[in-house]
């Protein structure tokens, strides 16, 4: 038998139907490998050792019954994001450092449902904000390519945890980019749903409009699997969209023949590395090959795409995070004098520095006298990019460009140049702000650091995209190289 | 001088809904601090709010029944502050769009006088937490029970000039919330809340004054007080030569005075900005169309049916619409006595029953006499069997709980003596008792008639038929 961790969700879920290998066996394997390796990653918070092996011993009884689905007794890692059942939830901020989630989110219950072993709470950057992973009050996590560089961001752990094969799958959430960017920078397959496609309810909010959560795992059938497993609408969040869940697995074998392809040019400008262009030209090679035609378009509106962003999703977060008021749970400052001295110094200590930023240009763009300014202004231009995207898809099936304008860069390179680091998300943040979805794909290397290349759907058009990128993965093996990190 | 008084109010009724109008926790009043609060209210992290369709409803109701627009489309917005007993730091309210605008209300005060008051804005919004200030020994206790209770914000142009309009306009409101039945309209529970906002300008004048706000005034003679408080002070200040500071007073009903809720004023941004977590709520217009035929009877209508069919005069007929609840009564009555005679049912209801509850300080509904009780005793006074002062006795009786109407005649042996002869026996005695004032009615004063009838009265135990007595004394004394 093939190493355990090399093996995709779908291969250990076959090992364990033939029973050659038991929930209990493969949790603890995972939990081994967690333990010896993720001193070098940071990529876990909290790992629930107790707690996975009770529900996997669970798992097994139901298989033994015959009750066992696809996914009975695989493990997956959730963000820290992700509200859990009397476990840490710490969104890597200080802030929510003491904070136990008297509830499971949707997603998290979903997940469980589906008989999946939680082995742990992943690293991320503080509230979702931040594209390295270095916000995080944990901690930076370590790319398992080169230690020295960033695992992309904010759900970096997860990324990274499954580039290490420190487990088989993990759940991340995008606001801009947060899970796109991350795949690509650590070599691994990640899908952005469609806006309202997994339910928000106990994912914590960072920018309400843009925030949606989804799968990481090592090929894009698995994420098939997982994204089955995470869908459906959820009376609980009135933004979730009551849309048929397809059978996403069963859509992967289709033929790509006829299929159009669109290239945004604006993706090609300048800005992205000659080298990551490379990759991408021969990843449409490959699809070309694969029977679908290409054709160019443009979104003349992308450019602009960043600014919006930071607007509308700055205004959301200044308010999403007022409830953090040391009142009710999380960190409280010692011995405040008034209310406004715990307000103050509550929010102060418990907040790191691009936390603080972000709320601060929210606050700003929200304040009476330049709301029509910023927040208006940003939301006319947030149609204009919808538009722009509806029009291509009136001639092209998807789209294909580069997840990133680079591959991975060093920790603590961009760290004190915040504007530097929001250019990193200029592919991804455009489909966040239209609510479509998009799924990175390995798409080979660059000085041995991988490359990602991202797929753009239609609404509710991930069958599509996981079609694609599985006969992609039929052709490639970039999905299956392991850093040498984690051997 | 001649001042004129500019007033607005705004009224955050309480609506009737069983939950939350975000969440699922329950809206009943007076359980234990924080027993009533789920993650949603508590603003958990992660925790999102879904819309209690219910609160819609009724907010289209009370549309309809203020002949305002209802928006087919509307949003919900966040005010964002920061206050402890604010669980998320914003209030989800409606802002730039409400879902109810651009109504009226016909009033009517004083000697028949009626005036249009303007609805500019009804929305929808939560209500927050309670802060406790004592007995925490320098800290503050926060309940968090009433956040997310749904509330109606009803915003009044300001049409109002005067303390009496302003409680007219504020009585209909309150008997409209309850007619509707989207509100309890418990004032002391908070329920039904009031804020006045109150300027001064010289007659004639058309620009606005500086106003002031006046928050929470829970009572309908306390918004009186506090108006005409206001109004006082600030033409004490304009005519001292100073000038009206626009902030926000609090009325102290023990003091019988307005004071400044805050020192210094703060200029609060409350950055208000749609909220992302929820979707437009678009009404179809059939589903508003439809909601016409679960509007109940207005005042309005009610009264005026009052007057057409059960023949009562306008004053009464609007005491007794005033309030849903006294209507329901009144109507009750009318029914028990098969509708036989109305007027006598709204001098009842009006006289001894509303004097008795003034008088015992009690709500109608506590009253020890139902409608249908009530109705019970009016029945003996149509067919004759008690006259209408002996009634008045058979009342305090039952009032007391001392039994039905017909127990209490029964046992104290009050039926009404209609036996001639019976009668003619009192009327002689009477007549020979009182020589001196029988010959000074025969001789033309006919003022002594009353004093005689009531010897015959008092001589039957105030059983005999008034009319009979009436009918047959004149005959004798004229013979």
């Amino acid at each position: 038998m093939t190493a355990i961790h090399t093996m995709t969700l779908a291969q250990l879920s076959e090992e364990l139907a033939k029973k050659t290998l038991s929930s209990v066996e493969l949790t603890q394997y995972f939990l081994d490998r967690i333990e010896k390796l993720d001193k070098k990653y940071n990529s876990f918070i909290t790992v629930t050792a107790e707690h996975a092996l009770e529900k996997a011993k669970q798992c097994d009884a139901v298989r033994a019954q015959n009750q066992a689905g696809p996914l009975t007794g695989l493990p997956i890692a959730h963000k820290d994001i992700f509200c859990t059942k009397g476990i840490k939830t710490s969104c890597g901020s200080k802030m929510l450092d003491n904070f136990i989630s008297p509830y499971d989110a949707t997603m998290v219950s979903q997940v469980d449902a589906a008989g999946m072993v939680m082995l742990g709470k992943t690293n991320m950057d503080e509230f979702a904000m931040g594209s390295s992973n270095e916000t995080s009050f944990y901690g930076p996590v370590h790319n398992p390519w080169d230690l020295n560089t960033v695992p992309g961001g904010s759900s970096g752990g997860s990324a990274a945890a499954v580039a290490a094969r420190l487990t088989p799958a993990s759940s991340g959430t995008d606001t801009g980019g947060s899970i796109r960017q991350p795949a690509a920078l650590c070599g691994v397959t990640g899908l952005k749903p469609t806006y309202g496609r997994i339910s928000r309810y106990g994912m914590i909010a960072f920018a309400s409009s843009l925030d949606q959560g989804g799968p990481f795992a090592q090929t894009a059938e698995d994420v098939a699997m997982l994204l089955q497993a995470m869908s459906g609408f959820d009376p609980k969040d009135s933004t979730s969209v009551d849309v048929p869940v397809p059978d996403y697995v069963a859509l992967l074998n289709q033929s790509l023949s006829g299929k159009i392809i669109g290239i945004p040019k604006e993706y090609f400008k300048q800005g992205l590395d000659r080298e990551v262009e490379k990759r991408v030209q021969d990843a449409i090679a490959t699809f070309e090959k694969l029977g679908a035609r290409i054709q160019e378009v443009s979104l003349p509106t992308s450019p602009l795409s960043i600014s919006v962003y930071y607007v509308v999703a700055s205004a959301e977060c200044s308010s999403n995070l007022s409830r953090f008021d040391g009142v009710r749970y999380g960190h409280r400052c010692d011995n405040p004098k008034d209310l406004e001295d715990l307000y103050k110094r509550s929010r102060s200590e418990g907040f790191g520095d691009e936390v603080k930023r972000r709320i601060m240009v929210g606050t700003y763009a929200l304040s009476s006298g330049y709301y029509d300014a910023y927040y208006l202004k940003a939301q006319k231009v947030r149609k204009l990019i919808s538009d722009d995207f509806k029009r291509v898809f009136e001639q092209v099936d998807f789209l294909i460009g580069p997840t990133t304008p680079t591959p991975a860069f060093k920790i603590g390179e961009k760290a004190n140049d915040p504007v530097s680091m929001y250019l990193s998300d200029i592919y991804t943040i455009a489909t966040n702000l239209a609510g479509l979805p998009g799924l990175s794909i390995p798409a080979g290397f660059v000085n041995d650091l991988p490359v990602g290349v991202q797929l753009t759907g239609k609404h509710f058009d991930e069958g599509l995209l996981l079609n694609a990128a599985h006969c992609y993965q039929q052709q490639t093996d970039w999905h299956k190289r392991i850093p040498k990190s984690c051997a | 001088m001649q001042w004129e008084a500019v007033i607005g109010l705004e009224v955050h009724a309480q609506l009737k809904t069983h939950s939350k109008i975000f969440s699922g926790a329950s809206t009943a009043f007076g359980a234990s601090p924080n027993t009533q609060a789920c993650a949603i209210d508590l603003g958990m992290p992660g925790v999102l709010p879904v819309l209690n369709k219910e609160a819609v409803r009724m907010a289209v109701l009370f549309g309809l029944a203020t002949n305002s627009q209802i928006a087919h489309r509307s949003i919900f917005a966040r005010k964002n502050y920061f206050y402890p007993d604010l669980p998320k730091g914003y209030q989800i309210s409606q802002y730039e769009l409400p879902i109810v605008h651009s109504g009226f209300l016909d009033i009517e005060f004083g000697d028949n006088q009626t005036k249009r008051i303007g609805i500019t804005r009804a929305h929808l919004e939560e209500d927050a937490g309670k802060s406790l200030h004592e007995d925490f020994h320098h800290h503050s206790g926060i309940d968090l029970n009433r956040a997310g209770t749904p509330l109606l914000e009803i915003v009044s142009e300001p049409d109002l000039r005067s303390a009496q309009e302003a409680v007219a306009y504020l009585k209909l409101l309150h008997a409209l919330v309850c007619y509707i039945d989207i509100c309890d309209g418990n004032m002391q529970e908070g329920s039904f809340r009031c804020d006045a906002n109150v300027s001064i300008r010289r007659k004639g004048e058309t620009g606005f004054g500086t106003r002031t706000e006046t928050k929470n005034i829970n009572s309908f003679r306390f918004v009186e007080q506090a108006i005409n408080f206001e109004i006082q002070r600030q033409i004490e200040v304009l005519e001292g030569g100073g000038k009206i500071v626009q902030q926000t007073m609090l009325w102290d009903s023990v003091k019988q005075r307005n004071r400044p809720m805050r020192d210094k004023e703060e200029a609060n941004d409350y950055r208000y900005f749609p909220d992302p977590d929820l979707l437009p709520v678009i009404l179809d217009p059939q589903f508003v169309e439809g909601m016409k035929a679960h509007l109940p009877e207005l005042p309005a209508n009610k009264r005026q049916r009052f007057i057409e069919v059960f023949g009562l005069k306008a004053y009464d007929a609007g005491v007794l619409t005033a309030e849903k609840t006294l209507a329901d009564y009144y109507e009750t009555v009318v029914d028990t006595i098969d509708k036989k005679d109305p007027k006598l049912a709204a001098n009842w209801v009006m006289g001894e029953l509303l004097g008795a509850l003034n008088k015992a300080n009690l709500s109608l509904e506590k009253s020890p006499v139902s409608a249908v009780q009530l109705g019970q005793l009016l029945l003996r006074i149509i067919d004759n069997t008690i006259s209408g002062k002996i009634a008045k006795t058979v009342f305090e009786a039952m009032w007391a709980q001392e039994g039905s109407a017909d127990e209490i005649i029964e046992r104290q042996g009050l039926k009404q003596v209609t036996d001639f002869g019976a009668i003619e026996k009192a009327i002689d005695e009477v007549i020979a008792n009182n020589a001196a004032q029988v010959a000074d009615y025969r001789s033309g004063n006919e003022r002594v008639f009353g004093f005689l009838v009531g010897q015959v009265m008092k001589a039957t135990k105030g059983k005999a038929n008034p009319a009979q007595v009436n009918e047959l004394l004149k005959k004798k004394l004229s013979s």
